[in-house]
């Protein structure tokens, strides 16, 4: 799937004056954006994902405009098929397991087609059975991460955006995470951009890299 | 219950609880409104609607009797389309303590809301839910403590509305005397054993709100 991105935003703060000003297109089944922290990879990720709207510019996953400035469309989230896993995961503390990774399908027209079944198939796919009715605050790193993309995947997402999916887990769960993440976006053929700072995570997923620094893409636009 | 204190008690109880109800539906919803994000526009609206708090009591009341009297834009409105009128009522009474407790859930609820992490709205938009699912499967959920204590706080405060409600409502015995106007009655008539009473009622009853409030935002703290 083609992703097409040219976006610019501007944020004021006390402290500093930030501009991004990103373009890039990737055809690649993982793109990853790399680069150092305040390089606006995050606030890339938010906009693609429509938590961040950009003051000008385009963006376009396969044949769907989610955003542009000059025709005044902005797709809202909810409505971009993005899936999203945020750096601390933000699993919802107030749920269980199995009611986080269900959380999409429990209610509007989703939560008619079968849900039940998806959701329990997801837990079972991530190896979450054991701790389906666990807090979020109960579990491991690595199990919050595969409840988070369990959720993710529950809403079937045509993209999905990871935010530094590994920062939070120490270095032998990170490679299995890795693997498992390479795996599960052959086996679902789901294009993922991933965003990270960490040379590893390039080398181990391979795939398109964008490389990022004060707000604009210095290699690999496309 | 001793010197006749059951039915201004009820009766204060009842307004309470009539008020609070309608200042944390109002707050919470002009606390989401608001938003998490601040602003000098922000700022003012919330400045705005806090004044109630700061304000005399008898400033609400004046603003409150040129609105709902009979010459009121809102009093004369309900006077000629139903016959309604509010001053010297109970109900009158309910609407000077809602504006009075209005503030206390205001800035609790928008504490609440601001607590809970951004992160975990966007992925529930993220996840397909609109902005009233949102706050009613994540915000609220995470936020209810806050809010109830804002709630506790306003009910105390309603329980001891004096000045708004005496200006709106009166002081008619067994129609809209509650504890706080039958105490000025009480003492001004010289019956000290029943101002007494009347006082140990209100403290306990006000004591009782405000543990509980206690407890609910020591249970809301974070582990």
């Amino acid at each position: 799937m083609n992703l097409s991105v040219a976006i610019e935003k501007r944020l004021h703060s006390a402290q500093r004056e930030f501009v991004l000003d990103v373009r890039f297109e990737s055809d690649a089944d993982v793109t990853i954006l790399f680069g150092p922290s305040g390089a606006g990879k995050t606030l890339t990720l938010l906009a693609l994902a429509g938590l961040a709207r950009p003051e000008r510019g385009t963006i376009r996953v396969g044949e769907r405009v989610l955003f542009d400035g000059a025709r005044g469309i902005d797709v809202p989230a909810r409505r971009r098929r993005i899936g999203f896993v945020f750096q601390d995961y933000a699993l919802f503390p107030h749920l269980s397991v199995a009611r986080n990774v269900a959380f999409a399908r429990s209610s509007g027209w989703l939560a008619r087609r079968g849900a039940a079944a998806e959701v329990d198939g997801l837990i079972e796919a991530f190896d979450l059975g054991a701790c389906r009715e666990a807090l979020p605050a109960q579990i491991s790193g690595g199990q919050r991460q595969r409840v988070a993309l369990a959720r993710a995947l529950a809403a079937e997402p045509d993209l999905l955006l990871l935010d530094e999916p590994f920062a939070a887990l120490d270095a032998p769960l990170r490679a299995r995470l890795r693997s498992e993440l390479l795996a599960l976006q052959r086996r679902r053929g789901l294009p993922i951009v991933v965003i990270t700072h960490d040379p590893d995570d390039v080398a181990a997923l391979g795939g398109r890299v964008i490389r990022l620094a004060d707000g604009r893409v210095v290699e690999g636009a496309g | 219950m001793p010197g006749g204190a059951l039915i201004p008690l009820l009766l204060t109880l009842k307004v309470a609880a009539l008020a609070t109800l309608l200042a944390t539906l109002a707050g919470v919803l002009c606390a989401r409104l608001l938003g998490r994000t601040r602003s000098v526009a922000r700022d003012v609206g919330e400045s705005l609607l806090t004044l109630p708090l700061v304000l005399p009591p008898t400033v609400l009341g004046y603003y409150l009797l040129v609105l709902l009297g009979r010459n009121g834009v809102i009093g004369a409105w309900l006077l000629e389309h139903f016959g309604i009128t509010l001053i010297f009522t109970w109900q009158g009474a309910v609407i000077a303590a809602t504006i009075a407790a209005f503030p206390l859930i205001l800035r609790s609820a928008r504490a609440a809301f601001a607590d809970v992490d951004l992160p975990l709205e966007q992925a529930a938009r993220t996840l397909g839910l609109g902005e009233v699912a949102v706050f009613f499967r994540v915000t609220l959920p995470l936020a209810w403590r806050g809010v109830l204590a804002g709630a506790l706080l306003a009910f105390a405060r309603a329980m001891g509305e004096f000045g708004a409600t005496l200006m709106v409502a009166g002081s008619l015995p067994g129609r809209t005397q509650t504890l706080a106007l039958a105490i000025y009655d009480a003492v001004a008539a010289g019956d000290d054993a029943r101002a007494a009473t009347l006082v140990w009622i209100s403290l306990g009853a006000a004591f009782v709100v405000l543990v509980a409030a206690a407890q609910l935002l020591r249970g809301g703290a974070r582990p």
